[in-house]
């Protein structure tokens, strides 16, 4: 398991982990049932405050990607595709409504908008 | 037991110093970084914790026992380390470990002397002849071999090397990856904090300014460098504290994410523990 932070960057530690260990486990390199690092052991090997691996443990609990079992440890949950098609279409979602408000508050209409993300959605 | 300290309301009084109402929490399993100027009442706090000296307090536990009343049977368990050996001087560490083993229930001596041989300490070297830095090695170890629950120290680490005391932070991390262990650490090496705290503590004039987890710290605080301009359009409450330099104002922001929002494409240095601690005593507040 690799995880790679920077205290360069703008974005909160638990963010970071939180989002590369689900990209980790949607992209399949963690697998359904394997065992999770302990929130104590994680923090000591990244260096970073117990605080933050609780937030991030809590935030990919909440989010169903791993499961704690009481006095056995922290796994990754065994979850079907469409769940992680779940997660995906949120975070779509979620950044389509961030272009949306960047561009009402700049005076685009809806035509101007979808103009934009065709000529990106045909560019790749 | 939730908590390694708790103290309510304690003060301590001097002629010309007070330690006023101080009040706060230390976690079980947590580390917190005490800061604070020459002067600001560290040690007294540390002081009155340990109960070395005397104070006058609402609630003040260690371990979950009072200080001044079950302060002995938390004695056990509670290792102090200060900038300076409190050992005598002509001991050795052996001899110190033959002694000590006989003060601790816990006293652990093959941990001991693997931590000699890990420093690199001499076995029977009189510590008057050793440096400063391997007199306090020689507290850490025979601090970390009786299996202490709450490491307390007080300005421990200033009079060691950057590599040792990058040693050092890795014990730390070792010793509180147990759930049981908590460390209360004051430094003025602010960077070693940034490594390792989990709270940080703010003393200031005898006052406690804030205690804060680092990850709220990091999340908040935030500093910019921008012109007049910037700064005018600046929400006020957004202020922490400000400086201004002869070209520009560099502002220290307590409210880092909202901000993002606004502003999207402004550069929001990290703020450091040392950079939060300057501006508090430096930089100048918004009316």
């Amino acid at each position: 398991m690799e995880i790679i932070l920077s205290s360069a960057s703008d974005r909160p530690i638990y963010e970071q982990i939180t989002s590369q260990i689900k990209e980790m486990i949607m992209k399949g390199e963690l697998k359904p049932g394997e065992a999770m690092p302990s929130m104590r052991k994680l923090a000591k090997d990244l260096h970073v405050s117990v605080i933050t691996t609780q937030r991030a443990y809590d935030d990919l609990v909440k989010d169903g990607f791993i499961v704690t079992v009481p006095a056995k440890g922290t796994f990754v949950s065994a979850q079907n595709q469409d769940f992680i098609r779940e997660e995906n279409l949120r975070r779509i979602e979620k950044l389509l409504s961030d272009a949306a408000s960047l561009g009402r508050e700049n005076g685009l209409s809806l035509e101007e908008l979808e103009k934009t993300l065709e000529l990106v959605y045909t560019e790749d | 037991m939730e908590h390694a300290i708790q103290v309510k309301n304690l003060t301590k009084t001097y002629k010309d110093f007070t330690l006023d109402h101080i009040s706060f929490d230390l976690p079980r399993g947590t580390i917190m970084g005490l800061i604070g100027e020459n002067g600001a009442g560290k040690s007294t706090l540390i002081n009155a914790i340990l109960g070395i000296s005397g104070s006058e307090y609402d609630q003040a536990d260690i371990l979950g026992y009072d200080i001044s009343t079950h302060g002995r049977y938390a004695r056990e368990d509670v290792a102090a380390i200060f900038c300076d050996s409190h050992f005598d001087l002509e001991f050795t560490p052996l001899f110190l470990g033959k002694m000590l083993s006989k003060v601790y229930k816990n006293w652990d001596q093959k941990t001991y002397m693997d931590y000699l041989e890990k420093f690199d300490l001499p076995f029977k070297k009189r510590l008057k002849k050793m440096s400063t830095g391997m007199r306090v090695k020689v507290e850490f170890a025979a601090a970390l071999s009786h299996r202490p629950k709450l490491l307390v120290l007080d300005e421990a680490t200033s009079g060691l090397d950057p590599v040792f005391r990058d040693e050092l932070l890795d014990i730390l991390r070792d010793f509180t990856e147990d759930e049981d262990h908590s460390v209360f650490i004051s430094s003025h090496i602010t960077s070693d904090l940034d490594k390792i705290a989990d709270y940080i503590a703010y003393l200031h004039e005898g006052k406690l300014q804030f205690v804060s987890s680092y990850d709220d710290l990091r999340n908040n605080y935030g500093i910019i460098s921008c012109g007049q301009q910037f700064f005018d359009a600046l929400s006020r409450e957004d202020i922490a504290a400000y400086r201004k330099e002869a070209y520009s104002y560099r502002v220290l922001i307590n409210n880092r994410q909202k901000l993002r929002q606004v502003f999207q494409d402004i550069q929001i240095e990290n703020a450091s523990i040392e950079d939060i601690m300057v501006f508090y005593v430096k930089g100048e507040k918004v009316q």
